[in-house]
């Protein structure tokens, strides 16, 4: 049975239950909470709100072992995005986020509305979106169907973010066997505010109008967050094409002009993005951090299609969409300002004071729940699990007395440049309006980006990283140095790294081996962002992440801002001269378990990654701060994965 | 007193805040923000239609733009010799206009293309390009889907024959390679101007290259010139 065709009258039968994702032992806390049984379309809302990607169930324990305070963070997690100051009054909003399975089922738009839906949670606070970055994960370049996703997934990015008119200033690109099944599609957004413009998504006192601004609400993205976002792929899941939302980038644009208008000329209480799961989740969660109840009249929200049940109003996902709260006094600017930029803007509901969630169609009562069973019942799961068999044999990996004879050094370095993913990827980022806005210092190709703050002397240093492979051969380690790598970006430029925004994608968390991964990654990134002072301010967990070949890599992916306190002393990557001297700073020696070289030329992923050393990393990073502060340093490099230029660049029309 | 100029806004472009900080850096200009829905010009005297994408550019770029109010405006302010420039999205809308020959197709690599540009400036008979050599070779940034300039033969040979071709796309060495082509544009064609002088297009950004800080200082006297045909 598919739930997404459930109706308004349809019994809550034991198959529905289970259909909807939901435990036998998840229903009957459902049940306590309510105190009877819920109707069809309540079940529906617990399925989205309890799912993993709604409700973090797996992850919201180990979570919390990330460090999220610092004297530079303005707003931890928690809201739509953190933030962070970048000095003269002004602050860096920032979030990544994942759009995994959308893109692995329609790769254009699921690409597309990725970077849709990172863009309001930006511009949501109040910031204008002023950079995009993406980490992108594929199949090898030589499967046809990997080229295929690489292809859309490139062109749906370019095309919503040049049309909305924010740059994509940097990014990495992957090509591993390990994501043939399943692809990563992470969108990281960068906004800027001064600090008094940042607007959270509250309700204030009850009496509040609740309007919805935007686009009318259709039937794409039913379950998209439930049972798309937090299940594993099968070969039935291209059924699921219905479950991946369409974007309009046209109208995001209008709905983003709209919204830093509505904040800068105080016509709003609060305002939230409708993205995963939509009405339910953005009201929801007003509610919830406002400590108020909400009632929405579902017969007042604008549809695109005819007879559409609550249930179905409730769990869409139509894109550029937003829920507004504003009072008697600001109706008549919002409504203004809605009108300006030709955006329907309907009251549904009122804010109240009860702590209940309360949907009614015209005066028929269709939902009552309280809030807080909704957003802080959840269920969370702790799992006890061991360490993984796999571990101890890809560890036990050590070169062979003399394995390296008979190579020829040139030729494999040759093999090792040409491999894609460490090949130049100009092919795509040509794609992707990387100057708009025109504050691009230094844009993709490099190992970080820089934009200059207008108006001031400073910059700010943009990277994301992550290594799969590192993570599945030692997890701990790996995360650690999936910091460590973001943080040496950053300083290659110049810049001292700030915070983090973490993208963490892992397989199904309910086997042990995934678990485990996930805990240990988890506790690598976070002494790695104690020691190098780079707090987590935002995020988002990918579970699910497998198919018919199995789970993907475990790969948590660092976004980090670091700051430019003087732009003229930043570091260019092209700066040397031939004369100059060439220094190694830091280094792991020969090492050579787990690297690019055993996987592209020797053709096997073993061994262990590098020891991250964490103490040697932060001194690094200060030392060639200290270096080209003092005017000594002519260029740098982060020791690269990949290259910034090389004559033949990955594309899809490679391999075939 | 300043020289007021005007930066249209339509829904969906996204290099006005770009446009108007260009211009504002022009010492004793003003610039003034125009919006689609009205007719008034607030007396301005030279109007920049930036690059985005008005109205999404879902039928063709620059297609429902033309028919906007304030471009009935544009259209009589241009006509009476007010110096008007297109970049970008604005130079599809003043070719769907009718205020200068040709159109802009699809790029011929199908994709969006954003890069570094070498142009050759080919006309200076132009209140644009009168503060550049005849010949001189600038970079600016191209970022486009649609830029890919075609017209009539006749059409092009009488651009050429009446110095209208006011940029080309070249490579460092100043030659008009296909290499160097971004687009498939005929001739190599990156901007035009129309029969009086007063009316420029162009694909590449003049307005993204304001500071060698961003990589070209280049496009400055473009706006320099503007202000100085309006004062």
């Amino acid at each position: 049975m598919s739930p997404a065709t459930a109706l308004r009258d349809q019994p809550v039968t034991d198959d529905l239950v289970e259909a909807h994702g939901i435990t036998p032992a998840e229903y009957q806390r459902i049940v306590d909470l309510l105190g009877r049984e819920p109707n069809v379309t309540e079940l529906g809302v617990f399925s989205l709100m309890w799912s993993e990607h709604c409700g973090y169930k797996y992850s919201r324990a180990r979570l919390a072992e990330l460090p999220t305070e610092g004297p530079q963070v303005v707003q931890g997690p928690g809201e739509n995005a953190g933030a962070v100051d970048v000095g003269e009054g002004l602050a860096v909003v920032f979030k990544m986020e994942s759009h995994n399975h959308p893109s692995a089922v329609e790769p254009y738009q699921g690409a597309a509305t990725g970077v849709g839906g990172i863009l309001r949670d930006v511009f949501t606070m109040g910031a204008r979106p002023i950079a995009l970055l993406d980490s992108l994960r594929f199949g090898e370049l030589s499967d046809p169907h990997a080229r295929y996703l690489f292809r859309n997934v490139v062109r749906g990015i370019g095309d919503y973010g040049n049309c909305v008119g924010v740059p994509t200033v940097g990014g990495e690109v992957v090509f591993d066997d390990a994501y043939r099944g399943n692809p990563l599609v992470n969108a990281m957004c960068v906004g800027l505010l001064r600090h008094d413009e940042l607007t959270k998504g509250a309700t204030g006192a009850p009496g509040n109008g609740v309007y919805v601004l935007g686009a009318s609400t259709g039937r794409d993205g039913i379950h998209g967050a439930s049972l798309l976002a937090s299940s594993e792929l099968s070969d039935d899941t291209l059924e699921s094409r219905p479950t991946v939302q369409v974007g309009d980038p046209f109208s995001e644009k209008l709905l983003l002009e709209a919204t830093l208008e509505l904040i800068e000329r105080d016509a709003v209480i609060g305002i939230q993005d409708m993205g995963a799961a939509g009405l339910t989740s953005s009201s929801s969660e007003m509610a919830s951090r406002s400590g108020t109840g909400i009632a929405i009249d579902v017969a007042r929200v604008p549809r695109r299609e005819p007879a559409m049940p609550p249930y179905e109003v409730l769990l869409s996902e139509s894109q550029e969409r937003m829920l507004v709260v504003a009072d008697d006094a600001k109706e008549p600017l919002l409504m203004e300002i809605a009108e300006k930029w030709d955006l329907p803007c309907t009251r549904i509901g009122e804010v109240t004071g009860d702590g209940t969630w309360r949907v009614v169609e015209d005066e028929v009562e269709v939902c009552s729940i309280p809030v807080a069973a909704l957003v802080d019942e959840v269920p969370k799961y702790v799992r006890e699990v061991g360490r993984p068999a796999y571990l101890d044999e890809v560890q036990a990996w050590e070169p062979e007395e003399g394995w390296l004879a008979g190579r020829d050094p040139l030729d494999d370095l040759a093999t090792l440049l040409a491999a894609p993913t460490i090949a130049c990827k100009r092919w795509a980022w040509e794609q992707y309006d990387h100057h708009v806005q025109t504050n691009t210092v230094l844009g993709p190709g490099a190992d970080a980006a820089v934009l200059r703050l207008r108006g001031t002397r400073r910059g700010i240093a943009l990277t994301v990283d992550g290594n799969g492979r590192w993570v599945w051969c030692d997890p701990r380690t790996g995360g650690a140095l999936a910091v460590a790598e973001a943080a040496r970006n950053l300083a290659a430029v110049g810049a001292k790294p700030l915070a983090v925004t973490d993208c963490l994608n892992f397989g199904n968390p309910e086997k042990d081996r995934v678990y485990y991964q996930f805990v240990e990654a988890i506790r690598g990134i976070a002494e790695a962002c104690r020691a190098l002072g780079t707090p987590v301010v935002s995020g988002n967990v990918s579970f699910y992440n497998e198919s018919s070949t199995g789970a993907v890599h475990p790969t948590p992916t660092i976004g980090m801002v670091g700051i430019l306190e003087d732009l003229e002393k930043r570091i260019r990557p092209d700066g040397a001269l031939p004369g100059d001297i060439l220094v190694e700073l830091g280094g792991t020696g020969a090492h050579l378990g787990a690297s690019s070289f055993l996987k592209e030329v020797v053709g096997t992923v073993a061994g262990r990654p590098p020891a991250a050393d964490l103490e040697a990393e932060a001194a690094a990073g200060d030392a060639v701060r200290a270096l080209s502060a003092a005017g000594l340093v002519r260029a740098a490099r982060e020791r690269a994965s990949s290259s910034p230029s090389s004559a033949r660049p990955a594309s899809p029309d490679d391999g075939a | 007193m300043s020289v007021r100029i005007g930066v249209v806004r339509f829904p969906g472009t996204n290099c006005d805040r770009d446009v108007f900080d260009a211009v504002g850096s022009v010492e004793g200009s003003e610039p003034v923000w125009l919006w689609h829905k009205e007719r008034d010009l607030e007396g301005v005297r030279g109007i920049v239609l930036a690059g985005g994408f008005s109205f999404g550019d879902y039928l063709r770029a620059g297609a429902i733009a033309r028919f906007s109010p304030i471009m009935e405006e544009v259209v009589a302010f241009a006509r009476r010799g007010g110096p008007v420039l297109g970049i970008c999205n604005g130079f599809q809308i003043l070719t769907e206009a009718g205020l200068l020959p040709g159109a802009l197709m699809r790029n011929d690599r199908i994709t969006f293309v954003c890069r570094d540009q070498w142009l050759k400036v080919e006309t200076t008979d132009t209140p644009f390009t009168r503060h550049y050599s005849a010949g001189q070779l600038v970079r600016y940034t191209v970022a486009h889907g649609e830029g890919n300039y075609v017209a009539e033969e006749e059409v092009l040979d009488r651009l050429e024959e009446e110095g209208r071709v006011a940029f080309r796309y070249v490579d460092e060495t100043g030659a008009a390679t296909d290499a160097a082509n971004p687009n498939g544009s005929l001739r190599n064609i990156a901007g035009i101007r129309d029969e009086g002088g007063n009316i420029l297009g162009l694909m590449p950004h003049p307005d993204r290259a304001m500071s060698e800080l961003l990589g070209s200082g280049d496009g400055a006297p473009v706006f320099r010139g503007l202000v100085e045909a309006a004062a």
